[in-house]
């Protein structure tokens, strides 16, 4: 047995067969592979008797169900109204500069990928962004690169 | 700016740890006089549609059903709105009581908080709570659960029909209506669902009775409400204010001193510019009149330092990648608004092209399916109505 296939049995068991597990159930594959795969998602389907297609409509229709491999942390910048009037773009520049990579790229390491994302909810407090699932706000250039800082520091511990 | 002119209410945010007595307090009422003293509050749907929750709760009630479930609606995606998630921070006890006093009243012993993805985080102290609540269930007597569902980066399963199917394993995408969600939700049973607010607002109604509730707002427009205000404000964050203020009210309170426009009801809102602030107030009749404008507590103000083109351009984008794609007006429109309203700016096509997209809107929120495709004209159609030059030159 693959390691995906012990994963998805694992999850199936805790969560049920049934169709309404299936969101629980990608969300389990894609925290514990940062993402989650075609192979992933046939043995989903097999495991819950749902067509492969199924899961992949499924799985493709949400924004946050990563479907290519990613960073240890995935970046996630805002760039709705009140982020984008308050220097989102500064922001992302900054983060293209700690990085080295571009928007939508994954540095060699494999340890960052960056995104945009749509609204966060924390527009009183713009420009904001999401490291996995930890919120920064009121971010300025000079703070993204300490924030890089201490996450390339935690990642090297 | 800074007058405050409009009065603060402190309810929601109220520190107030009596749970279990208001939950015993309110379940020894019978399920009757609990609707009454609901539908008399004039409570209505805190997420921006506005209806009547006593009513919904009794349709709910009185429709047949193998099993019900009461749903709080916690994908708070509007651009600009960031309410729920406070609520859910500091006072989640006063939504749990809200959802399992709805559940004894339809019978329900199920519910479920869809969280969006976004809000992962709060899952850390959301989930203790919720075990914490069950105990409270478990020592009056009550027999209900709630479980948090997650969603995963979709505005669009905020629409209550794309979140059911959401929570059934499937694409969000919104279903036909009706059947209304009071007769057919999730799993095709009959559901209550709720926005975090509503939720909330049942405690105090239930605490202090309707009248406390009534005595605030205007007739229609009944009740405080929370405001997630942010954009050029010296003063950003979470408000709670009486409905039925005035646009010019609110800016004295919160405007920089250089307010043009103020975007009521995040981008599927409307945008109101200076000249229209004394006319336009924010309560729910709006819809018939056109006096007022209902919103679900997101508003963003907007100086002179702004371009009006720059922040359409912004709400077209994001409706291009939230429209899930699934009916044609929505889909093909969303794209051809942002396509149209740069062409007119570069000068590849005339200004009277704006006239046509304008149709195209009208189009959009006749045909569309759900409330997306539909809204998207809101803030189209009053932003280049207003400031028609800024999308030209």
């Amino acid at each position: 047995m693959t390691v995906i296939q012990e994963r998805v049995k694992e999850l199936v068991a805790k969560y049920g067969r049934s169709r309404e597990n299936l969101l629980p159930i990608l969300q389990g594959v894609a925290d514990s592979e940062r993402y989650v795969s075609e192979y992933s998602m046939q043995v989903i389907a097999e495991e819950m008797g749902l067509s492969a297609a199924d899961v992949y409509g499924t799985a493709t229709f949400y924004s946050f169900m990563e479907i290519t491999p990613r960073g240890k942390y995935i970046i996630r910048l805002c760039k709705t109204i009140t982020c984008f009037m308050k220097g989102k773009n500064q922001i992302l520049l900054a983060l293209e500069d700690a990085l080295k990579i571009k928007l939508g790229e994954t540095t060699p390491d494999r340890m960052f990928t960056l995104l945009e994302t749509n609204c966060l909810g924390w527009c009183h407090k713009a420009p904001a962004m999401l490291i996995n699932d930890d919120v920064h706000v009121d971010l300025t250039p000079e703070k993204v690169h300490e924030i890089i800082r201490s996450y390339k520091q935690k990642a090297n511990n | 700016m800074g007058k405050n002119v409009l009065k603060r209410i402190d309810l929601i945010f109220k520190h107030e740890d009596d749970c279990k007595e208001i939950l015993q307090k309110t379940l020894n009422r019978s399920n009757d006089e609990l609707i009454n003293e609901l539908i008399g509050s004039g409570l209505k749907g805190r997420g921006g549609a506005g209806f009547p929750t006593g009513l919904k709760w009794k349709l709910t009630r009185e429709a047949a059903g193998d099993k019900k479930y009461v749903i709080c609606n916690a994908d708070e995606g509007e651009p600009g709105t960031f309410k729920d998630r406070e609520i859910l921070s500091t006072v989640p006890h006063k939504v749990l009581t809200g959802m399992a006093v709805c559940g004894r009243i339809i019978g329900a012993t199920e519910g479920f908080i869809y969280l969006r993805g976004e809000y992962r985080y709060l899952t850390q102290t959301l989930q203790p709570e919720i075990d914490k609540f069950h105990k409270i269930c478990d020592e009056v007597g009550l027999d209900f659960r709630v479980k948090i569902f997650l969603g995963y980066g979709a505005y669009i399963c905020g629409e209550e029909s794309a979140l059911f199917e959401s929570m059934e394993g499937k694409r969000g995408e919104p279903r036909n209506k009706p059947p209304f969600p009071t007769e057919f939700g999730y799993l095709g049973q009959p559901t209550v669902i709720n926005n975090v607010e509503t939720l909330a607002h049942t405690w105090t109604i239930f605490k202090y009775g309707a009248k406390k509730f009534r005595d605030l707002g205007v007739q229609d427009s009944r009740g405080s409400k929370l405001f997630s205000i942010s954009g050029d404000t010296p003063i950003p964050g979470i408000y709670e204010l009486e409905l039925g203020m005035t646009v010019e009210e609110f800016v004295e309170d919160f405007g920089d001193g250089d307010t043009k426009a103020v975007q009521v009801g995040g981008a599927s809102g409307f945008c109101v510019p200076r000249k229209k602030f004394r006319d336009i107030a924010i309560g729910y009749q709006g819809k018939l009149t056109g006096i007022s404008l209902p919103t679900g507590g997101s508003m963003m103000l907007f100086n002179s330092s702004r371009s009006m083109y720059n922040v359409l351009h912004n709400y077209l984008e994001f409706f291009c990648e939230e429209s899930c794609g699934q009916c044609t007006p929505c889909r093909v429109g969303t794209q051809q608004l942002l396509h149209g309203i740069r062409a007119v700016k570069r000068g590849e096509k005339p200004a009277s092209y704006l006239d046509t997209l304008f149709a195209l809107s009208e189009t959009m929120k006749a045909t569309s399916k759900c409330g997306l495709g539909q809204s998207v004209a809101n803030s189209f159609q009053s932003i280049v109505e207003n400031f028609r030059e800024e999308m030209i030159y």
